[in-house]
């Protein structure tokens, strides 16, 4: 309550001050409870711009629903947000092909009904992705996947310079080695280089080799980057190349004129593989359906392959169509077209390994000998 | 008259306690905020270094493997000398570059002045210090601003980025201007009749300000130091953005616990160090500051 004093100025009382308060404490927590029970919203958990306006905006206007992304940078802090969070706290989870089982073990992920999603539309390869199943139940959905290699600067190497890994200790580059900062894909192509096949499922001797080509490139390295300093390292010419990195970043950078290609060398690369989930404790699980058969569809797919935050080829068919006829140029850079030779000839050549957590050591191993390269 | 007294007596003391209760309320935020999100976050983040890690999940445990393996780790040792080193270094350039600065506003400007550089030191604090430290990087690389104006004169290109300069630039502009505005109040407080004795003396300019406007105002150099070092030594952003992660300091080791598998018992051994590391330091320098002080007097 505000009183005027004797002096004519206005002064707040105890009680008056302690009933304001209140007053403007509940409503603030009745407008916060309105707006939670009037939306309908349903939270992803994923790897950064599935959940920006560009992929989800049409989603959201047709159906209403409200789609609330949590971001991460690498699976074993999806594995770590998904372990601390209360259950329920995410209805769709976008995880990386390697976690699925993991996912599942954990009892984090729910089975889905394969009849609700367009997986008659997907390349053969896709209906039968290996990780989509365990035990011959379908627990994700492949939404978009790419190749990783190496990425460089074209205005300063040409295609044949990077034709192998061993590009990464030559003296043109010297102190121009950038890397994104996750052991997994660096090191998954420096056991390719050393001509590991499949690179993940290596003895320790093996490890061993890998740990010391990975601590050889200590001096030609100008950085480490999280995801935004992939894209400015190459933009700044901080770094002309990159191992572990691909396509993703190389066809945006090239959209804004800057001179960065992603190659996958002779020793052979990676595949990355993103899918859908829904959360096993998930109060939404129709809304998380809906989510995730938009994305599956052919115009989902089209936006997760031109997303804004990088570009990704896709797995269903009838979505290379509508890219080919939407947006033409996409799909010819995106090596979508239907009618000439494109990503699934790579695929079918056996180049291309799936991308996998370590098999022999544990997860701990691998990533200390990361941290320990980084300290060099 | 004697009746009077205790009434007025107590009158007043209804008085004085009604709004002492008032300001007690108004002042208990902070207490409360400081036991709930420092002493009792302390004290979870000790109990949590004991803990150990399953599955990616936190669970509580009473085990020394956190400490054993963090403390034994080459990688530790070397990025906690390291981060103490590039703290200290960044202090000593911050007050070294801030003391001119601070000096001259002190004593060559008018009051008004005064005001009106005090407030622009506060400006760039309008803007978020992880879009001012990312900035420099439209300037310091390769093919940044100034690479290019050196390029015109044949010079460089020098790499600016992806090191010790790189992340000391970032230190910088978070601290630098705190620096001199700590500084600045030190030095405003300086007895000028001491100056003007020491002129009198003919004591040089020089060493007038060595030997009596410094010693002067040692406190308060002292603490802007301290408080350079303080940020310096729990900053992510210089060493991750502008540095590249590589090497890494303290701050980088913490969040690479976390995301490489969850190890919230070892990211908290880290914090742990770190937050003694900056209770010595700061005990120290107030020891320095004020002890030899007192002495001195």
């Amino acid at each position: 309550m505000i009183h005027t004093t004797p002096r004519g100025r206005r002064s707040v009382t105890r009680r008056g001050f302690i009933k304001g308060s209140a007053a403007a404490i509940g409503l603030t927590a009745t407008s916060g409870a309105w707006a939670q029970s009037g939306d309908k919203v349903v939270s992803l958990l994923s790897w950064p711009g599935h959940g920006a306006q560009d992929v989800i905006g049409d989603f959201e206007k047709a159906t209403g629903i409200k789609v609330q992304a949590k971001e991460y940078t690498g699976g074993e802090e999806m594995m770590a947000l998904l372990q601390s969070s209360p259950p329920g706290t995410y209805d769709v989870v976008l995880s990386d092909a390697e976690y699925v089982i993991q996912l599942q073990q954990a009892g984090l992920i729910t089975e889905l009904d394969a009849g609700a999603y367009p997986l008659d539309d997907y390349w053969p390869e896709f209906q039968q992705f290996p990780a989509q199943y365990v035990d011959g139940k379908l627990f994700a959905i492949v939404v978009d996947y790419g190749f990783l290699g190496l990425v460089y600067n074209s205005s300063v190497l040409s295609r044949e310079e990077v034709d192998s890994y061993a590009i990464l200790s030559s003296e043109k580059v010297k102190g121009k080695v950038g890397m994104y900062d996750w052991y997994l894909p660096n090191m998954m192509c420096l056991s390719l280089a050393n001509g590991n096949r499949p690179p993940h499922d290596i003895d320790g001797a093996k490890f061993e080799a890998v740990k010391q080509s990975l601590f050889a490139l200590a001096p030609e390295m100008s950085g480490i980057g999280v995801w935004s300093s992939v894209f400015s390292q190459l933009t700044n010419k901080e770094s002309l190349v990159m191992p572990g990195v691909g396509a993703w970043a190389a066809l945006l950078l090239e959209q804004g004129g800057v001179p960065i290609k992603a190659v996958v060398p002779k020793e052979g690369g990676l595949q990355w593989t993103e899918m859908l989930a829904i959360s096993a404790t998930s109060q939404k699980q129709d809304l998380a359906v809906q989510l995730v058969q938009y994305l599956t569809s052919p115009e989902g797919q089209v936006k997760e392959a031109t997303k804004s935050a990088y570009w990704a080829s896709i797995p269903n068919k009838a979505g290379w169509k509508l890219l080919n006829e939407q947006n033409p140029k996409a799909a010819e850079s995106l090596e979508h077209r239907l009618d000439k030779r494109n990503v699934m000839d790579e695929f079918k050549e056996g180049k291309i390994f799936i991308r996998d957590v370590p098999k022999q050591q544990s997860i701990e191993v691998w990533n200390e000998a990361w941290t320990e390269f980084k300290n060099m | 008259m004697v009746g009077t007294i205790p009434t007025t007596s107590a009158t007043g003391g209804r008085r004085s306690r009604g709004p002492r209760g008032f300001a007690l309320a108004f002042a208990l935020p902070m207490p409360v905020w400081q036991t709930l999100f420092f002493v009792a976050a302390l004290l979870f983040l000790i109990v949590m270094t004991f803990w150990s890690v399953r599955n990616f999940r936190v669970e509580p445990d009473f085990t020394m493997a956190n400490w054993v393996k963090m403390l034994s780790a080459g990688y530790f040792q070397d990025t906690y000398f390291r981060t103490v080193w590039y703290a200290a270094l960044a202090a000593l350039v911050a007050s070294l570059i801030a003391f001119p600065c601070a000096y001259g506003m002190a004593f060559k400007l008018s009051p008004s002045f005064q005001r009106i550089v005090a407030s622009s030191l506060i400006l760039p604090y309008f803007t978020s210090y992880l879009v001012r430290a990312y900035s420099w990087k439209i300037l310091l690389t390769e093919n940044g601003v100034i690479n290019g104006v050196l390029g015109y004169v044949n010079l460089g290109p020098f790499a600016m980025t992806s090191n010790l300069f790189a992340v000391l630039v970032g230190y910088m502009t978070l601290i630098l201007p705190i620096v001199i505005l700590l500084q600045y109040f030190s030095l405003a407080h300086v007895d000028r009749r001491l100056i003007e004795a020491a002129h009198n003396l003919r004591c040089g300019a020089l060493r007038t300000v060595i030997q009596v406007v410094i010693p002067s105002a040692r406190t308060g150099l002292i603490l802007a130091a301290t408080f350079a070092f303080i940020l310096s030594f729990g900053d992510f952003v210089s060493p991750s953005f502008l540095g590249n992660n590589k090497p890494p300091t303290l701050s980088i080791l913490m969040v690479d616990a976390v995301k490489s598998g969850s190890q919230w018992p070892r990211a908290a051994v880290v914090a742990i160090t770190m937050v003694a590391t900056l209770l010595l330091v700061a005990f120290l320098a107030m020891a320095f500051a004020y002890g030899r002080k007192a002495e001195s007097r």
